[in-house]
């Protein structure tokens, strides 16, 4: 990496080990947040329509979740993942996949909390509507999913802001390997600290230009949809 | 023409529905039976709406029991409701009544022929694809009889559907159930509003704190009420 160039100069000239760091952490956190999505939405929606015993704390539980410190995610999978941990034997220990388990659990909660409260509300508005067309618990889940569709992206782009700015958890268990586990985050930490500082720079302004474009792709497309649904 | 439900008639018998303490339903014995529309009328708060519900069979009665054709726990697979305040789901108004074609069981090869029936009937045919919460106060309501039509029902509730609407969206309403009853199709509907009782009702039912005060047929009622309650509500005077 030229160590005598300008952050900008980085980024304009494609400089190949900072798109290749860039193309990583965005495997890995759009890779977390369907993970997340494909098991917090379910969940959510469950908590949501279902009355079971100690179902308040788990409310309150989901929605603490959601500001579990990343540090001690990436702690508590790296014992998971680790040889003598319990998922040792899998081999994932500072691969990229263990980075994608580990912004998983944190995106997850995330997810879960804020589907919970959005299909809870919109079931409060639908009940009468949807109790009255007979309909079944799996027609009740999907209607309201569907329903919520727009609100869900919310909590999809709340997740992957959380994955994508986080760095505590997958430097523990990514390990920071140069063109194999090194992200935008933890390469930023580490050129930091080594005073590379136009790499951090320009890595921080992608990383940056990244969630507002992804931000900015997700309101155009619920405002698209909105005006076509309502 | 349908033929007459296996669902109906709905009989009352002894129905008390509370809530802790207060009482909201006290000991009602009605009989709903085929024919012209069923009108609930009474100030509000009088029971109307939970008449509705326990009839629908969304409500279970505290005490008493309810029956549809002779039977209990009868499915509502024939009957249908509007509420006051319907709510759209975030769909085209042609979608939201395929969802309610689907919820009903009706084979996704008619779903077609009747969404254009439906919105036809109910005036909306040229805003089928209008998004359901974007249409006014009124489309909305005739979108919500459409969607309660899907299920092609025996019986159909009305809980207040015209209480929000101008004069002309009332009418176009009005039109609609006057066009369902004809269908045979058992229309019991809550009002406040006598000139509409009196411009759709086959017979009357008043209610009054949860009881039933009196129950005629419409011409009967409005000419020669018997009770105190009702001649007080018939007068405009306040009934509370």
């Amino acid at each position: 990496m030229p160590q005598d160039v300008t952050a900008l100069q980085l980024v304009l000239s494609g400089d190949p080990a900072l798109f290749a760091i860039v193309r990583l952490s965005l495997y890995v956190s759009l890779s977390a947040v369907v993970l997340a999505a494909l098991i917090g939405i379910p969940l959510g929606a469950w908590i949501a329509l279902t009355k079971f015993p100690g179902r308040q704390g788990v409310i309150v539980l989901l929605n603490a979740l959601m500001g579990l410190p990343p540090v001690v995610v990436g702690l508590a999978v790296y014992l998971a993942l680790s040889r003598s941990g319990p998922l040792g034997s899998f081999g994932l220990l500072f691969t990229p996949r263990a980075m994608i388990i580990a912004q998983t659990v944190l995106v997850m909660p995330i997810i879960a909390a804020l589907t919970r409260q959005t299909i809870e509300d919109l079931w409060i508005e639908y009940r009468d509507e949807l109790t009255a067309m007979n309909l079944g618990p799996l027609g009740r889940v999907t209607a309201l999913i569907w329903d919520a569709r727009f609100s869900l992206v919310t909590a999809l782009l709340a997740g992957f802001g959380r994955a994508a700015a986080e760095v505590g958890a997958i430097i523990i268990v990514g390990g920071n390997i140069e063109g194999f586990t090194r992200t935008m985050t933890t390469a930023i930490a580490l050129e930091t600290s080594k005073g590379d500082l136009p790499l951090a720079v320009g890595l921080g302004l992608v990383l940056i230009a990244i969630v507002i474009a992804v931000n900015a792709l997700a309101w155009t497309a619920r405002r698209a949809g909105e005006r076509l649904a309502g | 023409m349908r033929a007459p439900s296996s669902e109906l008639p709905i009989v009352f018998d002894g129905v008390t529905v509370t809530a802790g303490a207060v009482t909201i339903l006290d000991r009602i014995a009605l009989t709903l039976a085929p024919g012209a529309p069923t009108m609930l009328i009474g100030p509000n708060g009088s029971g109307k709406s939970t008449l509705l519900r326990v009839a629908m069979g969304l409500l279970a009665p505290s005490r008493g029991r309810i029956t549809w054709g002779g039977l209990e726990n009868v499915p509502p697979l024939k009957r249908a409701i509007v509420f006051q305040r319907p709510a759209m789901l975030r769909r085209s108004a042609a979608a939201n009544i395929r969802f309610a074609l689907r919820a009903a069981g009706i084979p996704r090869a008619e779903h077609a022929r009747r969404t254009v029936e439906l919105l036809e009937l109910v005036g909306l045919g040229h805003l089928a694809d209008r998004a359901a919460r974007r249409l006014s106060g009124g489309e909305q309501q005739r979108l919500a009889l459409a969607r309660a039509l899907a299920r092609d029902p025996a019986v159909l509730f009305l809980d207040e559907p015209t209480a929000s609407l101008d004069p002309t969206a009332t009418k176009a309403v009005e039109d609609i159930i006057r066009a369902v009853s004809e269908r045979n199709i058992k229309v019991v509907m809550a009002t406040h509003d006598l000139g509409e009782a009196r411009r759709l009702a086959g017979d009357i039912v008043m209610l009054h704190r949860g009881r039933i005060v009196e129950t005629a047929a419409a011409a009967s009622f409005f000419d020669r009420p018997q009770t105190a309650e009702a001649k007080i509500f018939l007068a405009g005077e306040l009934l509370v």
